[in-house]
């Protein structure tokens, strides 16, 4: 077993790679354990070493039916259906954990659902849950969508993409002559008040540099001073977003977003300043410059200097490239990033486990940014396999209440809202009904009622979709819930209340299909008390145990 | 239905609920002052960081003036020519014209004024709804409506003090999404049975605070589907005139629902107005939109309290994140500005009619004593008869000062 084999890999990689070896030769052991990845048992030697140093015991491994049910949600962003987790449990492997990630990202299957999942967090990532929701707005959701879509269909290198992205020229709706889905990262972002959203935005995401307190003045507990901001913000002043009207409105029908000359703001394109103002009213100048770098050529023309792709160049080299995004991956499975906020690197603010945080960066850069590679070493590190309790001796590690994470328990976590919506298309069995666009567009309109916008110029936004009521009023009467709970032919509760099965064998089944996990024997007895109080109508019994089974913390949350 | 034989069937979850409460628990010192406490509290949220020097704070002739001009007041202060409706009701009304503080970003800022708290990675402070809703929720048992209601804004977090105490967020419409229920009631009761079964056991098993709160959650859920205050958040059913009166956009209806919210004794209600995040162009904005919305709103709302004798038992508060540089930058707007800025307050015994402080004759400082979020939170927490020796233990076992140990402004009150 893989988790026998772990307290040695820990001690010396080597050791494993012989045991394994001689593991091949035992009789009656039907597949070998296929040693950890030097990743994994890096992850796990340096997250042992917090545990030690904190004098913590982790808790216990977590068994196979909610593992399985943990890396479907984290992978494909939607529970695993009855068959496959039941499937998987059947499996006897020794690398079964191993082999159904392996199945997850790399099997023509799942594509489409691994990228229509990584799409949708990237695009809230990109231009948050409302970006490209307002007639007026520039951005294409759907082309930023495709875009992403596309890429990670195709499992696009993370740098690739990232250069990609900051990039892009092109037009932003599918369809269109010159579509680049890219564009819509900073289509919107470089329009108003001399494309400081985009300084922002770039800078944060992917380098994990918040240098947008800076903007208006230097800031005490930032080390990046207002010239840097500004620095960093003439890159984008070559770049323009010209929009398209639909004909006889101020409705944007689609934008363009370009690079042209640019003749900085004293008029001479050989010399391309741009101004700033400081506090006391004084005006500065600044030139591109990469943070901590030194500017580049001043020129303005394109065809001389590409700002942008200078930027992007030199985003390449940049080690805050390959930290944020382990970072934020890192923060994906296991709840907690290594720095809170995760996209905040800066030295104010130190991460948990700085070494670890710097060599799977250094790891993930040497394995050519495959994405997959970095989601494989996390979701067979140790830490991934812990159950999410929390025990008397690792009582410390609760990020709750403040604590650093030592990653000790799994954190649980409520799912994020595009999660619920695919775990109950899975748990209604529906068919697809439509096209992709289609059901794209249903999930859009049922997301939508969860986003809350604050007034500000930098789009700030936040969601509902947080544990209060008007999500549990959802679950309880929304239509979503309604469908997965109706008794229609092929839905999960028509065909379970049609089947041959004993009362307790449908239950379990039940909770299996919700909760990965059979049902306790109070739970048999109250889905025994309303078959009762449906007259015996094990249909209608098994409806309202399915309503309580996914209106549950247990279904809601992430463990 | 009726909500009492709802609750005896909700009796056994809520004696479950003893643990997870504790949380956040406070330390009333004077329990019995507070029992026939029916004050509330309306907050309204600029969101964006309004420019105060253009609106309670003018300066006339100075080179940050700008082009609007003071216009004399019901009370002993002058504020905008754009706010003549405002102006016949600042004698309920004081404006703090010495808030200084320090965060000047949307986040910081939001987090700051909310809370009285700068923002800390290890801890999330409850914001001012969690707060009076936490401390004023007790002593109205009846009260089936979530006690802190959040119109057409996010507003701030419950923080330690768990989901049961976040915003209830609705639209300015008042319309509340997927509130019929089409399920006959004893099958619903038995369908909360199971779940509270299942509830329960997955809690047992120390997951820790997430869990916990979900059932908090869920039995507040409960209590609104069934309750028939709930027909307060009904603001269609106002009269014509009433509508116009607080203006048909969606601050002036959500103004109307707070005074509905509060007649029905909501303890706390925020209503969020955005868009005052003027780099560009700042006094056309004003005086084209921003403005002549607000004063219609907002006078509605302190007159509509005053006639209904409500407004000696409410708190209104007026603010943003910050207020805006005094300086005119070359868009003709101005940017994020917290060391001189102005915050309105009235209602619940504060004096109204006063100009509290004062900034120097460029907007640029603040010349007289300064004061920070911290402070008019106290000052509120005072008005509203909460205690200021009110303690919360957060998660980690540190004690929390409500209102971030700050002290009351004493001009509000003298």
């Amino acid at each position: 077993m893989l988790r026998d084999c772990r307290p040695l890999s820990l001690l010396c990689a080597a050791a494993c790679w012989m045991l394994v070896g001689s593991a091949i030769l035992l009789p009656g052991q039907a597949e070998a354990q296929t040693p950890d990845s030097p990743q994994v048992a890096m992850i796990n030697e340096l997250i042992e070493q917090g545990w030690r140093d904190y004098e913590i015991r982790p808790a216990p491994e977590v068994d196979d039916a909610r593992w399985c049910r943990r890396v479907y949600l984290d992978i494909l962003g939607r529970i695993p259906s009855l068959e496959e987790l039941e499937a998987f449990i059947a499996e006897r492997g020794a690398n079964k954990r191993a082999e159904l990630v392996e199945r997850l990202l790399h099997d023509d299957r799942y594509t489409e659902e691994y990228a229509r999942n990584w799409s949708t967090i990237w695009t809230n990532i990109l231009i948050g849950r409302s970006g490209g929701t307002d007639r007026r707005d520039l951005t294409n959701r759907e082309g930023m969508q495709k875009y992403l879509r596309d890429s990670f269909a195709a499992n696009k290198s993370y740098n690739r993409m990232v250069y990609e992205l900051v990039t892009a020229t092109g037009t932003t709706k599918p369809g269109e002559e010159n579509f680049n889905g890219a564009v819509n990262f900073l289509v919107g972002k470089v329009t108003e008040d001399d494309a400081v959203l985009a300084t922002s935005s770039t800078s944060r995401i992917f380098l994990g540099l918040q240098v947008q307190c800076t903007q208006c003045h230097n800031h005490p507990f930032n080390k990046w001073k207002q010239q840097t901001f500004w620095e960093f913000n003439a890159f984008f002043r070559q770049t323009v977003a010209l929009r398209r009207f639909v004909d006889g409105t101020r409705d944007v029908a689609f934008a363009e977003l370009a690079d042209q000359d640019f003749a900085g703001q004293a008029g001479n394109p050989d010399d391309a300043v741009i101004f700033y103002e400081l506090r006391n009213g004084l005006t500065k100048s600044a030139y591109p410059a990469f943070i901590d770098h030194p500017p580049i050529d001043a020129r303005g023309r394109v065809s001389d200097v590409n700002r942008r792709a200078e930027l992007a160049r030199q985003m390449m080299d940049s080690p805050f490239l390959d930290k944020m995004i382990v970072n934020r991956m890192w923060a994906h499975f296991l709840g907690y990033g290594f720095t809170k906020p995760v996209d905040d690197l800066g030295p104010h603010n130190p991460p948990s486990h700085p070494e670890l945080l710097e060599r799977l960066a250094s790891d993930f850069r040497s394995s050519s940014y495959d994405l997959k590679e970095l989601i494989k070493w996390i979701t067979l590190s140790r830490p991934y396999q812990l159950e999410a309790k929390i025990t008397a001796h690792n009582q410390i590690d609760d990020p709750t209440i403040g604590e650093t994470p030592k990653f000790s328990n799994f954190y649980l976590r409520q799912m994020q809202a595009e999660q619920l919506y695919q775990s109950l298309v899975v748990a209604s069995q529906a068919k697809a009904r439509g096209s992709y666009a289609e059901q794209e567009r249903e999930r859009r309109r049922w997301l939508e009622q969860f986003v809350v916008a604050f007034g500000t110029d930098e789009g700030d936004e936040a969601t509902t979709f947080n544990g209060s009521i008007p999500q549990a009023l959802m679950m309880f009467n929304g239509d979503l819930i309604k469908r997965a709970t109706s008794d229609t032919p092929e839905s999960m509760i028509g065909t379970l209340g049609a089947s041959q099965a004993r009362m307790p064998e449908k239950v379990h089944r039940l909770f299996m299909a919700g909760l990965a996990r059979r049902a306790t024997r109070d739970e048999i007895v109250i889905a025994g008390k309303l078959l009762n109080a449906r007259g015996g109508n094990q249909t209608e019994a098994l409806q309202d145990l399915w309503w309580a089974i996914l209106n549950s913390n247990e279904f809601i949350l992430q463990h | 239905m009726s909500r009492r034989h709802f609750v005896k069937h909700m009796a056994g979850a809520s004696a479950m609920l003893g643990s997870s409460l504790a949380m956040g628990h406070s330390l009333r010192v004077h329990a019995d002052e507070l029992k026939k406490n029916r004050k509330s509290a309306i907050l309204l949220w600029m969101s964006g960081g309004p420019s105060t020097i253009d609106i309670w704070d003018l300066k006339p002739g100075a080179a940050t003036g700008g082009p609007f001009q003071p216009i004399s007041t019901s009370g002993d202060l002058q504020i905008c020519e754009h706010l003549p409706m405002m102006a016949k009701q600042m004698h309920h009304m004081a404006v703090i014209r010495s808030m200084s503080t320090r965060e000047a970003d949307h986040n910081r800022g939001r987090y700051y004024m909310h809370t009285g708290y700068v923002p800390n990675p290890n801890i999330e402070h409850p914001g001012y709804g969690s707060v009076v809703a936490h401390e004023l929720a007790d002593q109205r048992p009846d009260l089936a409506i979530p006690p802190f209601v959040s119109v057409g804004g996010a507003s701030a977090g419950p923080g330690f003090l768990g989901m049961a105490w976040a915003p209830f967020n609705v639209s300015s419409n008042g319309r509340i999404r997927n509130l019929e229920m089409d399920l006959e009631n004893t099958r619903l009761m038995q369908r909360v049975a199971a779940l509270n079964l299942m509830e329960t056991s997955f809690i047992r098993e120390t997951r820790g605070s997430v869990a916990a709160d979900h059932q908090n959650v869920l039995k507040k859920t409960l209590e609104v589907l069934t309750s028939e205050q709930m027909a307060a958040f009904k603001v269609e059913t106002e009269p014509e005139e009433v509508k116009e009166r607080y203006g048909t956009n969606g601050f002036g209806q959500g103004c109307l629902l707070a005074r509905r919210l509060v007649e029905a004794g909501v303890p706390f209600v925020e209503v969020d107005l955005g868009g005052w995040d003027n780099h560009a162009n700042v006094h056309t904005i004003l005086a084209d939109q921003k403005l002549p919305q607000m004063d219609r709103a907002m006078s509605a709302l302190v007159e509509d309290l005053e006639q209904r004798g409500l407004l000696e038992d409410t708190a209104i508060i007026w603010m943003g994140e910050f207020g805006r540089t005094p300086r005119i930058n070359q868009d003709a707007g101005r940017d994020h500005w917290a060391r001189s800025w102005s915050a309105v307050v009235g209602g619940a015994g504060i004096n109204g009619g006063i100009a509290v402080g004062a900034t120097s004759a460029d907007g640029t400082a603040v010349e007289t004593e300064p004061f920070s979020s911290e402070d008019l939170m106290a000052s509120i927490c005072h008005a509203l008869g909460i205690s200021l020796e009110t303690t919360y233990t957060s998660k980690n076992d540190r004690p929390m000062k409500i209102a971030g140990g700050g002290k009351i402004i004493n001009e509000l009150f003298a």
